[in-house]
């Protein structure tokens, strides 16, 4: 599903962000991305939807070389990657409901279909019942939960999130990484960075290491 | 299709609802009361020229007899009119008919009664054919008896040129202020990016394409491009109704039904559309050079 083959990323100025990074997720799998801060993490994770182009190397895809993709075909490849932020980037002059609705207002569904498909993930990340407020109104870790509902409204095959739990507590984060093992249990392909290792090793999933820019494997707890 | 088409509906609802707002509606009144100063300007102008092209149209020439001039000698001047080549019709009006119609004039008799006598002379109405007008008027002039020939397309020539001079001034200012008006628009709408640049940024994030994202802000400026076509329009029937209203009672003291004639729909409908393309022109190229500027964190 994601291949990294000997990718660096340097920023102008020189900063190196990764070196050499070369590993692969298959279809289905959920792996943590670890490390401290500042390490490479969310680099690595804004490689994959092309939000970053990688210094050398090649970053696929399905199979498609996302690094050196055209510009007008970056959308496409981002409506199959659910992105999940640790600052959630919701819209606050909309509801609940019309922040998920959001990414099926471009796509081919009809306006019933959408909405069925909204009411959906709302209801998987149980704040169907919330549809109506204003996202300032939830919670941290609801606003999350709405953040997830609008990165799977679509339905991809790969969900990424970048830190989605640093701002929660303990029980807010462990729901949302339920959410996640959700999601990778009916096949999705799930990547999540995050700096908190005793969450990761209380699920006992793959993990990938970030060390200043170098990514390496690290036995599951 | 269907989901294309519904698309841009939802993205031109979407700037309906903003031009509706008060930023909007500012917008729109800024670019109305602009193009209001060109589009009467021309309104007027054409009412002008309708007036002088309609006595170009019908070259004529008021030939006076002397004063002391006599029945005899009017009827030989008549007579050589007539047999004039050049001469379309005649039509003689006696000093007892112009004092009876100047009488008719408001203010006019109390004139005439202070005067005491008729002081006009015979005259002649005479239509000429097309291009002899002004080799007539020299020639009517040498006739016996003649004490004036007055040849009425000379001012109506003058007002035609300097009606041409003025209209070339009014596309030059109107093209000065779409300029400005684009570049107006060009600023409403590149702070409007900025205001949305978080939601521009989530929508470039999951997967909307660039025409998706610019959409919205080519119909704002469309939009609001009309919107002030239509303030334009309002202001320039404002206008003309106010000073018809002053005119009247001038063009009827002169026996004259002139008024200015309000906007044909071809030229209001030029109006409308040089607005909203001067409306999408800004907006457009806002999008351009402001969406780019939105880069991913």
């Amino acid at each position: 599903m994601v291949s990294f083959s000997a990718v660096a990323k340097r920023y102008p100025g020189g900063q190196s962000a990764l070196q050499d990074a070369t590993f692969g997720v298959d279809a289905g799998e959920l792996v943590f991305i670890t490390g401290r801060s500042g390490a490479g993490k969310s680099t690595l994770l804004k490689l994959i939807p092309a939000i970053e182009r990688p210094t050398s190397g090649a970053v696929l895809v399905n199979g498609q070389n996302v690094g050196a993709i055209k510009r007008a075909a970056i959308p496409y490849l981002r409506r199959n990657i659910g992105l999940v932020f640790q600052d959630q980037k919701l819209l606050y002059d909309r509801s609940v409901y019309e922040n998920v609705m959001l990414p099926l207002s471009f796509s081919d569904h009809a306006p019933r279909e959408a909405a069925r498909r909204a009411r959906a993930a709302l209801d998987k990340v149980g704040l169907l019942a919330r549809e109506r407020s204003n996202p300032i109104q939830l919670s941290g870790g609801e606003q999350q939960r709405l953040a997830i509902a609008r990165a799977v409204v679509n339905r991809p095959a790969l969900l990424i999130a970048d830190e989605p739990t640093a701002n929660l507590d303990a029980e807010s984060a462990t729901r949302i990484l339920e959410i996640f093992l959700a999601f990778h249990q009916v096949g999705v392909t799930v990547l999540v960075a995050t700096h908190d290792q005793a969450l990761v090793q209380r699920f006992g999933r793959r993990v990938l290491h970030v060390d200043a820019g170098r990514v390496g494997e690290a036995a599951p707890a | 299709m269907k989901a294309w088409l519904r698309q841009h509906r939802d993205a031109m609802a979407a700037a309906a609802r903003r031009v509706g707002r008060t930023s909007g509606l500012l917008g729109a009144l800024v670019i109305g009361i602009a193009l209001a100063l060109p589009a009467t300007g021309y309104a007027l102008l054409d009412g002008l020229r309708v007036v002088a092209a309609r006595v170009l149209l019908e070259p004529q020439v008021s030939v006076f007899l002397r004063p002391e001039a006599k029945r005899a000698d009017a009827d030989a001047v008549a007579t050589a009119l007539r047999g004039d080549a050049r001469v379309a019709n005649v039509r003689f009006v006696p000093r007892e008919q112009a004092l009876k119609e100047l009488s008719g004039v408001q203010g006019m008799p109390e004139v005439i009664a202070a005067l005491g006598r008729n002081p006009l002379p015979d005259a002649f109405v005479v239509h000429v054919k097309d291009g002899a007008l002004e080799a007539f008027a020299v020639d009517a002039r040498k006739l016996p008896a003649v004490g004036h020939v007055q040849a009425d397309s000379a001012w109506a020539k003058r007002l035609s040129a300097l009606a041409a001079v003025a209209r070339v001034a009014l596309w030059l200012l109107a093209g000065l202020l779409g300029a400005g008006l684009v570049a107006i628009t060009f600023n409403s709408i590149g702070l409007q990016i900025l205001t949305r640049r978080e939601e521009i940024e989530v929508l470039k994030l999951i997967g909307a394409t660039d025409a998706f994202i610019q959409r919205p802000f080519y119909y704002l400026g469309l939009l609001q491009g009309l919107a002030g076509g239509l303030v334009a329009l309002a202001l320039v029937a404002a206008t003309l109704a106010l000073l018809n209203g002053e005119i009247r009672p001038l063009a009827d003291s002169y026996g004259s039904t002139f008024r200015f004639p309000h906007l044909p729909p071809a030229d209001a409908a030029a109006i409308l559309g040089f607005a909203g393309i001067i409306g999408w022109l800004g907006a457009y190229l806002s999008v351009r050079r402001r969406l780019r500027e939105v880069e991913l964190r």
